[in-house]
This record gives structure tokens, sequence and C-alpha cells, in this order.
């Protein structure tokens, strides 16, 4: 074990190679370029001896990701908004096709006008492609989260590909120290790829051809089924990394100070990390709060939500929004609430196109959540033209 | 090779899902049995596609992987370079698409696998439209022809695809067509001994899309050479050779036949006959095809 202190992008380069796969497809797009610079880095001294296509464009990093998976080879790519809309066709395609692939999306807001600051709005726009969704919060975190996806994507009952996704600049270009196990390590909690079909010239198979109806309901079926079963498998696997390092992000959610709590805020990325020193403070004016950082996404941790919701209020920080309705997250907890929990659900709209959201910002939110009588409040734009 | 010289082995099986007359099937047989069993196929959206049959069947005894529409040279990419990897650099990756696929949608990742110099085969069979989703335009479409998206005729000509591919300085590139078996299985199996991109392009005259009789889809690809409107020719190493009745077209030791021979079959040409004839286009077409050839003699001969 040694310790890393860079970026998380150059610390995800670390983890991606560490991972060994056979084939990495990418394309550059800021802030994303020096996470495919750093594997650049690796090919030039040797350090990963796979395969590097720089390829033209997102989407043919995609299906270049596709055409190695389906040979069997293990895959890793990353993008950026933009680079993920791109894709976003074939995004579908590895999803239905169920191939592990696994890929950093480093989340910055969509133009125009062009900011290249963090939201989420990139991301949740995948939400229906049928990837695992993972959200990070820190450069510890991107590693770990990087190696253990390959193994949950991987696994027989899942299949499927993960999207690791970590904030652009905050946690992409800032450094932060992070342990990087050895390779051997590595090796053990990560064995080889081994594929359950593959393009084979001894076993002639047409994949992907013109399929019926009924065969086509069994396959959105698989995926819905296997996105269940890694409700189950996150958990393992991070029970898993524990075991081998030490080190427990949370699964599909991290609970902090969440035991005695009347009120529960539950962020995501880098402002599920801000919430910590958010929460540290309110708790010491005596106000019983606690944090549910969402790392999971896809699948939707329905079940811990409503878990919470039995003992607390709910406080929701988007940083997204699904214009004509609300944020994403906000919704979803709503969704997996109606008809068993009548508990209160505030919802606040922040850190659209890269605003900053401090500590200080978030306590003032809680508070305004906790004030407030309404039982269904419609979510608030917070800071937004002065006001809050 | 003479025709009764190759290959009995067939990878594309009878009882496959194409029209009656489809020149695509024809140029598939012999495009498989000059790469043989060791071949994977990347298919986008095309006509092969539906070929292909409905799953859980197949008409190919070589793995076939499906890709979206403009994807088959960037999906082809990861193929080829998986391979490497596993030490199976000895089976060809076989990029096969339609013209949509390859002059319009999918020429971003065609020019990128090429100008990356990806190891593999990527054959275009070009009918010159959009069959697969019912004959509409595509870049390939001659000038004048009916599609049910140029309804009365192209007003546009087609683009020079085998010049595109040419400004990448490939190993090796080519044209043929369905009419011409031996010319096109040489070519193909040419290609496979060449390591690094190989692009050829296929004539594929299709009876539903251009409108003339299924029994006609050789004779109007044998026409197409004989006027001129098509060429077989392979470049190697950036250097062009004509071969076949285009070598004897280029080197004057036959005339071309006029484009009303070829086209008058056609019932895509069709307003250009009836209710009378049109001339001025008719003639457009002409120097359309006599200027290339104006070209081809400045440059090749």
């Amino acid at each position: 074990m040694t310790i890393m202190i860079d970026t998380g992008n150059y610390i995800a380069a670390k983890a991606a190679v560490m991972a060994r796969p056979q084939v990495v497809a990418a394309y550059p797009i800021t802030p994303q370029t020096t996470l495919v610079e750093g594997i650049a880095n690796y090919v030039a001294n040797g350090e990963y001896k796979g395969e590097y296509i720089c390829v033209e464009s997102e989407h043919s990093a995609m299906a270049a990701c596709i055409g190695a998976s389906e040979t069997g080879s293990r895959t890793f790519t990353a993008t950026s908004s933009h680079g993920l809309l791109l894709m976003h066709e074939m995004l579908h395609w590895a999803s239905l096709a169920r191939l592990p692939i696994v890929m950093c999306n480093i989340n910055r807001v969509i133009g125009p006008g062009w900011n290249i600051w963090t939201d989420e709005n990139d991301s949740i726009a995948q939400r229906d492609t049928g990837w695992i969704q993972f959200y990070c919060s820190s450069n510890q975190e991107i590693f770990d989260t990087i190696i253990q996806s390959f193994k949950i994507a991987e696994h027989e009952k899942i299949v499927l590909p993960v999207m690791i996704n970590y904030n652009a600049f905050i946690l992409s270009h800032t450094s932060m120290p992070a342990d990087i196990p050895t390779q051997k390590e590595i090796d053990d909690f990560l064995p080889p790829f081994k594929p359950h079909w593959k393009l084979d010239v001894n076993n002639p198979v047409t994949h992907g051809n013109i399929i019926g109806t009924a065969y086509y309901e069994h396959i959105r079926k698989g995926m819905q089924d296997a996105q269940d079963h890694a409700k189950k498998i996150i958990k393992d696997v991070a029970k898993e990394w524990e075991r081998q390092f030490g080190r427990h992000h949370g699964d599909l959610i991290e609970y902090y100070h969440c035991d005695d709590a009347e009120y529960i805020l539950i962020s995501t990325g880098a402002i599920g990390a801000e919430s910590k020193a958010a929460i540290n403070n309110l708790r010491k004016e005596g106000i019983k709060i606690g944090l549910a950082r969402l790392r999971v996404f896809r699948p939707f941790p329905e079940e811990e939500i409503r878990k919470l919701a039995k003992q607390s209020e709910l406080i929701v920080i988007d940083r997204n929004i699904s214009i004509g309705s609300n944020g994403a997250f906000y919704n979803e907890i709503k969704s997996a609430l109606y008809g068993v929990s009548d508990t209160k659900v505030t919802g606040f709209i922040a850190g659209l196109g890269g605003k900053d959201v401090p500590y200080h910002d978030i306590e003032t939110m809680c508070k305004k959540a906790i004030k407030s009588k309404k039982v269904n409040n419609s979510q608030i734009w917070f800071g937004f033209d002065g006001g809050e | 090779m003479a025709l009764k010289d190759l290959p009995i082995e067939e990878c594309l099986f009878q009882g496959n899902a194409a029209c009656p007359g489809c020149p695509a099937t024809i140029a598939l047989r012999l495009v498989l049995k000059a790469l043989g069993k060791n071949t994977i196929m990347v298919v986008p959206a095309c006509c092969t596609a539906v070929i292909e049959s409905l799953y859980p069947k197949t008409s190919f005894d070589v793995p076939v992987m499906n890709i979206a529409f403009e994807a088959a040279a960037a999906g082809a990419s990861g193929v080829e370079a998986s391979l490497r990897q596993q030490g199976k650099e000895d089976t060809t990756v076989l990029a096969w698409a339609g013209d949509g696929g390859t002059y319009d949608i999918g020429i971003q990742a065609l020019s990128g696998a090429l100008e990356r110099g990806t190891n593999f085969i990527y054959i275009c069979y070009n009918n010159q439209i959009y069959s697969n989703t019912g004959v509409q335009r595509s870049g390939a479409t001659p000038y004048s022809a009916w599609t049910t998206t140029t309804v009365s005729g192209k007003t546009e000509f087609y683009k020079e695809m085998g010049d595109i591919v040419r400004a990448h300085h490939i190993p090796y590139s080519a044209q043929a067509c369905i009419s011409q078996p031996e010319d096109l299985y040489r070519k193909v199996q040419k290609a496979k001994g060449i390591k690094g991109p190989k692009y050829i392009e296929i004539l594929a005259p299709c009876p539903p899309g251009w409108r003339f009789s299924m029994d006609l889809t050789v004779e109007m690809g044998d026409l197409a050479i004989e006027t001129g409107a098509w060429t077989l020719y392979e470049c190697e190493n950036d250097i062009v050779t004509f071969n076949g009745k285009s070598k004897i077209l280029l080197e004057g030791k036959i005339k071309r036949k006029p484009a009303e021979e070829w086209i008058k079959h056609q019932g895509r040409f069709r307003h250009l006959f009836v209710p009378k004839k049109d001339e001025e286009k008719l003639k457009l077409i002409q120097q359309h095809i006599d200027k290339r050839w104006e070209r081809y003699q400045k440059e090749f001969l």
C-alpha cells in the first residue's frame, strides 16, 4: 500500500490501469482529459499493456468498448457532459447487450452556454439506459469504486455496465491523498474477466439481430432483475473491500449520524462530502440531524429510503433538474415513499452550473426545511436571484 | 480463380430473409467464401440486419455483432483491439455496411478507423439508397434517381466515396461489382492478406429499390460497368489499377455504352422517359460520367 496524492482524474487513471482492462477506448473532453492523459502516460511507461484506442468521438469510444467487450475483453472508458450525451445511443446498446463495461463520467454542465463546471444533469439524463450509477465524494472513493465496479459489472447475476460519476474540478482536478493497494492485492480482489459469452469463431452466434416482442421483453426483464440483484451485490462487494482494505464508503448509501436523527439530509457527490461539515455544525447547535449520502442512483435504494423516512423528516438537495418536474433524486425519493410514508420531504435545487454549495449554505437549507410547516413543499431553488 | 474453383463452403445459409434477386446475398456468399470461417462480422443497421433472420435463428455461420447505424467501423476497432490482446490476430474482422452507413451516417467512424490503421476489412455494399428503410436517398444515390425522399428525382450527384477513402492512403482499397464474382473474390482474398485498413465497395443493384425485374440483378451490374457508371479498380499503396472491362474502357480499346442503356431498365429513372423523354437530364447524367472518365484518363492511364 502506498499513498498517492493526486487529482481525482489521475487517481481514476491509476485505478483503471490497475484493474487490467484489455481495451480502453476514449475521446478527450474537459474535464475528463487528465484521466485519459493519465492512461496515456501509463501506456508510455509500460505500466498499462492493454490496447488504448484514441477514437474520433465519444460515440465511437462506446462503440469500440462494445466491440471489445463482445469479444470477451475487460473494457474501460471515461467521458463527461456532451461526450456522455453523444454516447447516449451506445449506452443503451451496451446495457441491452449485457456488457460489463466500466466508465467514469465527470459530472459537467451541459451547454449552451459553454460551462465546464459541475452539475449532474449529464448523468441524470442517462437514468433510463440500464447502467448502474455511482456518485463519489472523494478521490479515495473514486479509486475504490472503480475497482469494485468491475467486480460488480462482471458478477454473474448482474452483467451490466457501470458508470462512476464524480464532480468536475471539485474532485477531478483537486489533489487529495488516496491509499493505493499493491497490484497483487488488486489482482486478488479482482481476478481476470471471465466473459459469460463472447463472439467466437468456434461457436458462431449472431448477436443483436432482429427480435420479436416476447424475446425482447425477456431482455428488459433480465436487465431489471440484474439491477435488483445489484442492490445486494453492491453491498457484498463493499463489505469484501472493507475486509481486504479496511475502507468502507457506504454501499448504496453512506450514513452519517443517522441513528438518532429526527431530520435526514440526502445529498450526493461533492455536496454529499460538504454536507458532513454542515451536519457537524448543526449537531453542535443541538439539532438532531444526519446525512444519507446517496452513492447509487441506479439501482435506486428504495427500501433504504423508506427506512429513513420511518424515523426522520427528509431534506433533499439536487444538483440537477428534470425541467418541467423536479430534481431527479427528490422525485425518486417521493416516489419510493408513496403510499408507505407521509413524512415531510423538503427539496432544494442547488449548485446548478457549478455554483458553489458551501457547508453554511447547506446549514441554511436544512434550517429552512426544519422550520417549514408544509408537508409537501415543491422544490426550492436555493440562492436563486439573490433570494433563497 | 474461376467460379467453379471457389470454395464449396458456405457461411451464408439458404432460407435467409433477403428479397429475391438480392445483390447483398450474392456479395455475402462470395466475400465469406474468400474470408472463410475464421471471421467476425460487424453489421450496422442495413439490409443485412434483416438477412440475418429473426432471433434466435441466424443465417450466418460466422459470428456476427450487430451495432448501431453509424458505428460499424468503431465497433470493429474494438473487436480488432480485443482479438489482438487475446492473441487472435489471425481472425479477420469484417465490417459490412450499406452506402447509408458508409457515405452518410457512418463516415466519421470509418474515417477514424482508417486513420488509426485499424487492421480490418470494411466492405460497403452500395445499392445507392437506404433500401432497408424503404428506398430513401443517400449520399450515393445518382442524379435524377427517384427515391421516396426524392420524389421527382434526386437533384444532386453522388459523392465519390472511393476518392475520400483513398485520401486516407490506406494499404488497399477497391471497387467491385456483384456481376463480376471472380474479380470480387480475388479482391477480398487479396485484402485478407494485407495488414492494416482495407476498404472494398461493391456495387449492389437492388431490384425493389431501383425498380427493375429481380432476374436482372447481374445485368444491371454489368451494364453499370459497361456504361462507365461504375468502375472496377483497386488501389494498392496509392497506385490505382483498373480491372476487367473498366481497364479496357480506360485504355480506349472498347467504347463506353451510353448511360441510357443502363438507366432505361430501371423504374427509378422512368420519369426521364415517360410521358416524354427528358433529353436535358439524360445529357447531364451522360456528361457527369464523361467528365469522370476524362479525369480517370488524366490520372490513371
